[in-house]
């Protein structure tokens, strides 16, 4: 009997002594958050059901989210800070001219299927990334100036990659770009079959990553369920290696307001954004209102009014042609901006949750922030100034005559899935009316809108919004640049149209390859400063990022960046077991 | 008339009293329904009182305003100008002084007053209702009229259109058919694009029955003798078979007009119907979406109780229908 407790006793001793040995022989990164400890699973809800496990040809968001926990990238962005932080790369060098980044891989990293980690996995990964005929959405961040990144292994943990041209902020393409198994994908890939691999019908024996979670088990329309990865690479103060969660389901709910109310009912354990007025109603309800509830502030979301000034056919679209003799007048455009009332936006829209915007950089983006925009305060009677001087005036009515006489009027489309943008273009509307301008607001399903400002152009105005997925410049450019295709009021041309534009386009080149921070957010001021008084984008407001967890949840730092919630998920601890909840009614 | 229920004179003085008071909404409805008070965002309905502050009792009626502070309501008050019936007027049936509001109903997100608006609103989704249906009955009736009376291709034709019709999916083809239209059309316009669509799509329920009337109706004894006697075919069908068709059509008309009237309102309500600054029954409930608003404002539910009451309304003609045996 003795015996067999010693010989347990032995055992078990070895095994911890393995365990940390194991812990000391790898590169582990320790992480600075509160010691939790481990157990207990997180429900999470997502909009949609992810449509493929595959990092490198996912795109839509549920996708995105549920990769996001189960692989790593070599270097991340810190989504509270904005700034990079080491990943799987330990440590990196960049050589004077900013076009050489030396890597430092940790040691001792292991797949969640066990297999080690090598340079090799590193050079085919950024092999299947660039590889063309796989079609990867992020093979553009690869290429610089019409030219691939290339990558060299120096030996089993050293890479360096080579820049075709200088590139500022490089280390920051980094992030989000999951490091990828060798020994599982490279068949696939050699086949021409990478893009179909890692379906969702995949077992999950055969799905391997580097985050801190792997695939247990996925039952179509119901939920998604990751467990704990043993040989994650980060580890807590004390020694323990990190997650501290069991599991993590994903179930899926389509609308915001049927995520509020799983909420509610005590089905879910974090809302990873939710509007205003949703926000109000979970203070207040008393069944939530003692989780954490958090105000972020102000994200890098920016909604605007932006029209039509892109070429139009003007046979088939005479009227639409005809009125953006107005659109292109600048004066015109600063009118709008001058009457619209931001502050009615934010407080009746969001609930006074978000932050009037003179400028395309939210404040929630302070490294970028160009503080010394002008906020003129509402004034109709400086917008009435401004469209005389452009020629119009009114008639004894009041309504608001163009040079020719004629009554200016145009409609403006919204999405009709977005609630909040609807109310703000009645409150636009409204606001228009004071200065005589009588339009129509028309609300389109959300890829009919899409289609006709990108395609068609058949609109005169709109009002959408956008989200930065860094706060660096460098994902704007396909805004900001004149050649774009997002770039909305006006995208693809071949040439600047305007002087303005061609402006931009140089500024953003050339912020593009400055090295000094600096110097870049000079430029990038100079940017924000041409774009508001130009105007091409009428902005708005930012809302506040607003989000839910339980309150027995530690270490739940909700970010400004996309995932709000579970960016530091490794992290995340149940403070003592999650008491299960009475069903109740609630509202449903 | 006179073995009406009191349920069914209800019935038919509240579907009355309902088109007047949509008529005269300029008149009934304090306000003008566009315009924006941004202070009073989200008011509750006002109460009123008989009392005053001070509890002493007044004959004229009180509310509590926004400052919590009680006010007489005035009657025939000046305030914003409408046209009603083609006269255009600004006195309104109450109010009460400025810059206080009355919101017998509560106000919107943007301090709208609902009272004013489901007023208003029901002239469009009433007028896009009636539309609808009288354009789906008249071409029920005359293609109805032509296969039954005919026979033959013609009845061929006309039927297999129908099947065709009856199997659209309407919702979807109005979804369709509105991101379509041009966007710069004014609310009015679309909501007569919207009853044009309506009507046009759903001839082929009223064409079918009307076909089966019209099928027996030319088999009598009488339709037999008058075209023994040398009547026309108009005169045949005119004289003898579309009598007999109308109580059918009171029947689906009282079917027809309050479908529509919630066709009108199932578009508006998700955001695809009448734009605003328009209001229909459909664009004024569509606040209520979200769960917020139904969870914090109940008062923006109201005005789904005019819809509820206009539809019970019109099952009058219908129920009458029935008890005289005519085919729904």
């Amino acid at each position: 009997m003795w015996f067999g407790r010693v010989v347990k006793s032995v055992l078990g001793c070895t095994i911890a002594i393995c365990a940390h040995a194991a812990v000391l022989s790898s590169d582990l990164l320790v992480t600075t958050g509160e010691a939790g400890h481990y157990g207990g699973s997180l429900v999470v809800l997502e909009r949609a059901e992810p449509k493929t496990l595959n990092p490198v040809t996912a795109l839509d968001a549920p996708s995105r989210d549920v990769i996001r926990r189960t692989t790593a990238d070599l270097i991340s962005i810190n989504r509270r800070t904005l700034q990079t932080e080491p990943g799987l790369a330990k440590s990196w060098t960049t050589s004077s001219d900013g076009r050489e980044y030396l890597l430092e891989l940790r040691r001792g990293l292991r797949f969640s299927d066990g297999q080690p980690l090598t340079a090799d996995d590193v050079i085919f990964t950024f092999q299947a990334y660039l590889d063309e005929s796989v079609h990867s959405p992020q093979r553009d961040l690869l290429i610089i100036g019409g030219k691939p990144v290339s990558v060299e292994k120096l030996d089993e943990t050293h890479v360096r990659f080579r820049l075709p041209r200088p590139y500022a902020a490089a280390e920051r393409i980094f992030d989000s770009l999951a490091i990828l198994p060798r020994h599982l994908l490279e068949r696939p890939w050699r086949e021409g079959k990478l893009g179909e691999a890692w379906g969702l019908n995949t077992p999950p024996a055969e799905i391997a990553g580097l985050g801190p979670f792997r695939l247990k088990d996925y039952r179509p329309g119901e939920r998604m369920i990751l467990e704990r990865n043993p040989y994650y690479w980060k580890a807590d103060q004390k020694g323990n290696r990190l997650p501290y969660l069991d599991q993590i389901e994903f179930r899926f709910v389509p609308s915001e307001d049927a995520q509020v109310a799983r909420f509610i009912a005590g089905d879910a354990d974090i809302l990873n954004r939710v509007g205003a007025r949703n926000f109000e109603l979970l203070r207040t309800d008393a069944h939530t209102q003692e989780d954490q509830l958090e105000d972020v502030g102000p994200g890098l979301e920016y909604n605007f009014l932006f029209f039509n000034l892109g070429p139009v056919d003007a046979k088939r679209f005479p009227e639409i042609a005809a009125r953006q003799a107005w659109f292109h007048e600048a004066r015109f455009r600063q009118a709008v901006s001058a009457v619209v009332d931001r502050d009615s936006i934010v407080r009746l829209v969001y609930g006074g949750r978000a932050t009037p915007l003179w400028g395309h950089v939210t404040p929630g983006n302070r490294p970028w922030l160009n503080a010394a925009l002008p906020k003129p305060a509402r004034s109709v009677e400086h917008a009435r100034e401004l469209l005389r001087q452009a020629g119009f005036h009114w008639d004894p009515d009041g309504t608001l005559l163009d040079s020719n006489s004629k009554p200016v009027q145009f409609s403006i489309v919204v999405s009709s899935s977005s609630p909040e943008r609807a109310q703000i273009a009645t409150i636009i509307q409204d606001d228009l009316k004071q200065l005589g301008i009588q339009t129509q607001v028309v609300s389109l399903e959300f890829r009919a809108l899409l289609d006709r400002v990108l395609n068609s152009r058949q609109y005169e105005a709109c009002i959408l919004g956008l989200v930065s997925g860094d706060a660096d410049p460098n994902p704007e450019m396909n805004v900001w640049l004149s050649s774009g295709g997002s770039h909305l009021w006006n995208p693809s041309q071949n040439q600047p149209m305007t002087p303005w534009e061609a402006e931009i386009d140089r500024l953003m080149r050339q912020q593009m390859t400055t090295l000094d921070h600096a110097q870049r957010k000079q430029l990038y001021d100079r940017v924000q400063q041409i774009a508001s008084e130009n105007l091409p984008l009428i902005c708005l407001a930012s809302p506040n990022i607003l989000v839910a967890g339980r309150k027995n949840l530690g270490n739940f730092q909700p970010a400004v960046v996309d995932h709000y919630t579970l960016w530091n998920v490794e992290q995340l601890y149940w403070r003592h077991a999650p008491q299960a909840r009475p069903a109740q009614g609630g509202v449903q | 008339m006179k073995h009406w229920s009191v349920s069914r004179r209800l019935r038919i003085s509240g579907l009355i009293c309902l088109h007047v008071a949509v008529l005269a909404a300029g008149f009934l409805g304090p306000y003008d329904p566009t315009e924006q008070n941004r202070a009073l965002s989200l008011q509750p309905p006002m109460k009123i009182h008989f009392a005053d502050d001070r509890g002493r009792l007044h004959a004229r009626p009180l509310v509590t305003a926004a400052d919590g502070r009680r006010y007489p309501l005035r009657f025939f008050v000046a305030g914003a100008r409408y046209r009603c019936l083609g006269l255009t007027s600004r006195t309104h049936l109450f109010g009460i002084d400025p810059p206080f509001r009355v919101f017998l109903l509560g106000s919107d997100e943007f301090g709208r007053d609902q009272l004013s608006r489901a007023l208003w609103g029901g002239q469009i989704s009433l007028a896009t209702g009636w539309l609808a249906a009288l354009l789906a009955l008249g071409l029920g009736l005359g293609l109805g009229t032509i296969a039954g009376f005919f026979g033959g291709w013609r009845d061929m034709i006309v039927m297999r259109g129908a099947d065709l019709f009856l199997a659209l999916p309407w919702l979807y083809l109005l979804l369709a058919v509105r991101a379509f239209l041009p966007l710069s059309l004014s609310p009015w316009t679309a909501a007569l694009a919207i009853a044009v669509v309506i009507g046009i799509i759903a001839w082929a329920r009223p064409a079918r029955l009307v076909r089966g009337v019209v099928l027996s109706a030319k088999e009598r004894d009488y339709v037999y003798a008058a075209r023994g006697f040398g009547a026309s075919s108009w005169r045949l069908i005119s004289r003898h078979c579309l009598p007999e068709t109308y109580g059918l059509m009171a029947t689906q008309a009282a079917l027809l007009v309050p479908q529509f009237i919630l066709a009108e309102v199932t578009l508006s309500f998700v955001g695809l119907g009448v734009g605003d600054p328009a209001v229909s029954w459909g664009n004024l409930l569509s606040p209520i979406r979200q769960l917020s608003i139904i969870a914090s404002a109940w008062w923006m539910l109201l005005p789904a109780l005019v819809v509820v009451f206009a539809a019970w309304c019109f099952s009058l003609l219908d129920n009458q229908g029935e008890r005289n045996g005519v085919v729904r």
